[in-house]
């Protein structure tokens, strides 16, 4: 391993993981205590990614291309999803400004 | 023309649908002569496969002809599938024919009716549900016609609707016939359920092996026999279901000739017929029950008819009085006498049913025998045919109906004794009496329509009947002059009763031309099955016994050694003088008036039985119904209302963890996840 610019630290597998569940349970939190649903939405594609980090870190460890390509189906449809789902939002956010996601409760049983 | 049987039902059913697109269209005459057409291309192919079979062994005349596969469910396979063998023919042979007559007849019967091109089109599908249920090769099928027939009754019998009692009467033919279906569906579930198949072939087989080489027990067989007899019963009205026959008069005439005398009301025979391996296969007692019921409802409708005034109530009840006869030698192992006399009852019946409706027709509608007489002045015709149908019902030789009534009592003296032998010669009294009693009251005596022309005779007659009430008002069911009323509602031509200044005219040509075949069938049809008198020429003798010997092998009675038999020629003897006291009897009381005519009121009634039933019906038989009412309201109905409840009661209490907040939901997974890994980890050890 050559010298870096982070000194002796050389990164190995587990600190991809640890990153990945990081930005997991900030995703996760975000999702459930922010209301605004644009920062719900991004969290949403935060814990995404988090997963696609760990399915490169671990396809690299085990010289295995099948988490590669789980990765490249996850951002497909994450990028089909983003789509809909901002176009949802925006929809409504301009139907009614400065919504919450607590306030939209219509399908309250 | 055996390959193609199928288009036996098919012509008809061609008919049913081009009347049916283009009835309106077609109009009147024509859609008559398209539905007669049909039915006599049916005909045609009928004596077509007849005689093919009749080139074939008598062992082989028997053929199936499978159209589509119709219910494929696993072990169930059920075959649109056509059986011709002699019992089939016989029975296409005869309803072809007779049908082509009476739709000819109807042609001029309905003319002017307003619904002319609809009671052909119920007509045609009457016939087609009628070769079905004759031709099927299973039960199903069988089945199929069976209440295809019905549903037509209904129809036809309700034909002029808008007059109440007639709708009446047609829905108390179609709930009296659901009660013998309920026996027929029985008694195909239980054949089902013991062999697997509902196929005719395999369940006479089945019960002609018996148990021991795998087929069906006695007490199977005996149950399958009684339930198929229930069924039969409610068709082909005996007691106890007999009452909707004599207000089923309430149809058009035809109807009554084409459907309730001389086809479909045959069909419980044919069935038990078909079923006489089964019904051999059974307990004995089952086929004595069959003749006691036979020979009572022979009995009992004989008493009705003599003291009805209705010219076709009077046929109605000799009707059901005739199918008695016929089960009577069912139930004595005399099938091919059973089929015989519904042949022959076919021919002189339907003419005599023709023959009233001519005269109905001639009489603008009067049915009221008490308003007729002397008519044979003026409708030569249909009055020598009636003649004709006369004799062959009263039992005189040569006519067809003295030969198969005949057949009928000497077997039933040979297997079922004196008793019910004895039954038998007092309905051939009776039958000659009231039919010889109708005879004259119509065609002979003095003219009573007009203004009641001749006092003394009005007063004569009225000594019995003028103390009855008013049928009309009497029960609801009462058809009395149903038919006559109805016409009058619907058709607003000349129609001014018989009271009037008119003179009887005879019927077209189109109407003389079947009463003239059928008198002509009615003479000669007791040949197809002449017994083996010294008289009679060796090869002519037995010739449907012999036909008919491949399918009523198992069932049929041998009397050839019994005491009866060789006392045959004595019996007949015996049959004559009956039938000649009968007609002396009526002579005596109606034409020369030598004493009051005995037509008590009970008699007329009916014995009451109606108003019995509606009375048990409206009392007792109502309660019966209010409490399985009350029990399908609170108990059967509470189990399906108390589950439902249960449900809903779940639900609302479930609802309530669907809050519609979407953190709340996305806590929910969180916990979700945790728990999952909690698991993994500790539960199963992973990591």
């Amino acid at each position: 391993m050559s010298a870096s610019i982070l000194g002796a630290v050389v990164p190995t597998t587990t600190y991809y993981l640890i990153l990945g569940a990081v930005l997991f349970g900030i995703g996760a939190t975000g999702l459930m205590v922010r209301r605004n649903p644009l920062i719900m939405f991004m969290c949403v594609e935060l814990m995404l990614n988090a997963v696609n980090l760990t399915f490169v870190a671990l396809a690299v460890r085990f010289g295995n291309i099948d988490g590669q390509t789980a990765v490249f189906f996850v951002m497909v449809v994450a990028a089909a999803e983003v789509v809909v789902g901002l176009g949802i939002i925006i929809s409504i956010l301009k139907r009614r400004p400065g919504v919450t996601a607590d306030d939209l409760a219509e399908l309250k049983g | 023309m055996l390959d193609v049987i199928w288009l036996i039902p098919a012509f008809p059913l061609l008919g049913f649908v081009v009347i049916l697109l283009f009835g309106r269209r077609l109009g009147e005459p024509a859609s008559g002569f398209v539905a007669s057409g049909m039915v006599l291309a049916s005909f045609i192919v009928s004596v077509g496969v007849y005689f093919d079979l009749l080139s074939m062994d008598a062992e082989a005349r028997s053929s199936i002809h499978t159209v589509f596969s119709w219910v494929p469910v696993d072990s169930l396979q059920v075959d649109m599938a056509f059986l011709a063998d002699p019992l089939s023919i016989t029975m296409c042979l005869f309803v072809t024919g007779i049908g082509f007559l009476i739709h000819l007849f109807a042609i001029g019967y309905m003319h002017g009716d307003p619904k002319f091109s609809k009671f052909f089109l119920y007509l045609n599908l009457f016939i087609l549900s009628m070769t079905l249920l004759v031709l099927g090769e299973n039960l199903l099928v069988t089945f199929l016609g069976w209440e295809g027939v019905g549903t037509c009754s209904y129809l036809l019998i309700s034909f002029w609707h808008t007059k109440d009692a007639n709708a009446t009467a047609g829905k108390k033919a179609f709930v009296t016939n659901r009660i013998g279906d309920w026996g027929f569906m029985l008694a195909m579930f239980l054949g089902f359920q013991a062999i697997g198949s509902v196929s005719y072939e395999s369940l006479n087989l089945a019960a002609e092996a018996g148990t021991a080489q795998g087929g069906i027990g006695q007490s199977t067989a005996t149950g399958i026999a009684l339930l198929l007899f229930v069924g039969a019963v409610g068709k082909s009205a005996q007691l106890p279901l007999y009452v909707w026959l004599p207000d089923a008069m309430a149809g058009p005439t035809p109807v009554s000739a084409l459907i309730h005398a001389a086809t479909m009301v045959t069909a419980g025979v044919f069935l038990m017929t078909r079923m006489n391996p089964m019904l051999a296969a059974a307990a004995p007692e089952v086929s004595v029950l069959i003749a006691w019921v036979g020979a009572l409802t022979a009995l009992f409708a004989a008493t009705i008819a003599v003291a009805q005034t209705d010219i076709k109530k009077v046929l109605a009840y000799s009707t059901v009085s005739q199918l008695g006869y016929m089960f009577l030698a069912v139930g004595s192992g005399a099938f091919v006498a059973a089929i015989f006399h519904m042949v022959t009852h076919a021919f002189f019946k339907a003419l005599m049913f023709l023959g009233s409706g001519s005269v109905i027709h001639g009489m603008h509608d009067e049915q009221d025998m008490r308003k007729m007489g002397a008519l044979r002045r003026f409708m030569p015709v249909t009055a020598a045919t009636f003649i004709v149908g006369w004799l062959a019902i009263a039992g005189v030789p040569p006519f067809a109906g003295f030969w198969s009534k005949d057949e009928i009592l000497l077997f039933t003296l040979a297997e079922r004794g004196p008793v019910l032998y004895a039954i038998g010669l007092i309905t051939a009294v009776l039958t000659a009496f009231y039919m010889t009693r109708q005879v004259i009251m119509v065609f002979f005596g003095d003219a009573r329509w007009g203004s009641f022309a001749n006092e003394a005779e009005a007063a004569h007659l009225d000594a019995a009947t003028g103390t009855r009430t008013d049928p009309e008002a009497d029960t609801e069911t009462d058809t009395d002059g149903a038919e006559a009323a109805a016409r009058d509602d619907q058709v607003p031509v000349v129609t001014h009763g018989a009271h009037g200044e008119f003179k009887p005219h005879e019927s077209s040509p189109i109407m003389l031309f079947p009463l003239v075949v059928l008198a002509g069938l009615a003479f000669v049809g007791g040949v197809i099955q002449l017994p083996s008198f010294g008289i009679v020429p060796e090869g002519w003798r037995h010739q449907l016994e012999r036909w008919l010997e491949p399918v009523v092998e198992a069932g049929e009675a041998r009397i050839t050694d019994s005491g009866a038999y060789d006392s045959k020629g004595l019996l007949a003897v015996l049959a004559i003088v009956c039938a000649m006291i009968g007609i002396a009897a009526a002579v005596a009381i109606y034409a020369r008036k030598m004493a009051e005519p005995i037509e008590p009121e009970i008699l007329a009634d009916g014995w009451g039985y109606d108003r019995a039933i509606s009375a048990f019906m409206g009392g007792p038989g109502r309660r019966a119904f209010d409490a399985v009412a009350w029990f399908d309201k609170h108990v059967v109905d509470g189990a399906v209302n108390g589950a439902a409840r249960l449900v809903g009661g779940a639900g609302a209490e479930i609802r309530r963890g669907q809050t519609g907040n979407v953190r709340n939901y996305a806590a929910i997974v969180g916990i979700g996840v945790v728990a999952l890994l909690t698991w993994f980890v500790i539960g199963r050890g992973i990591l």
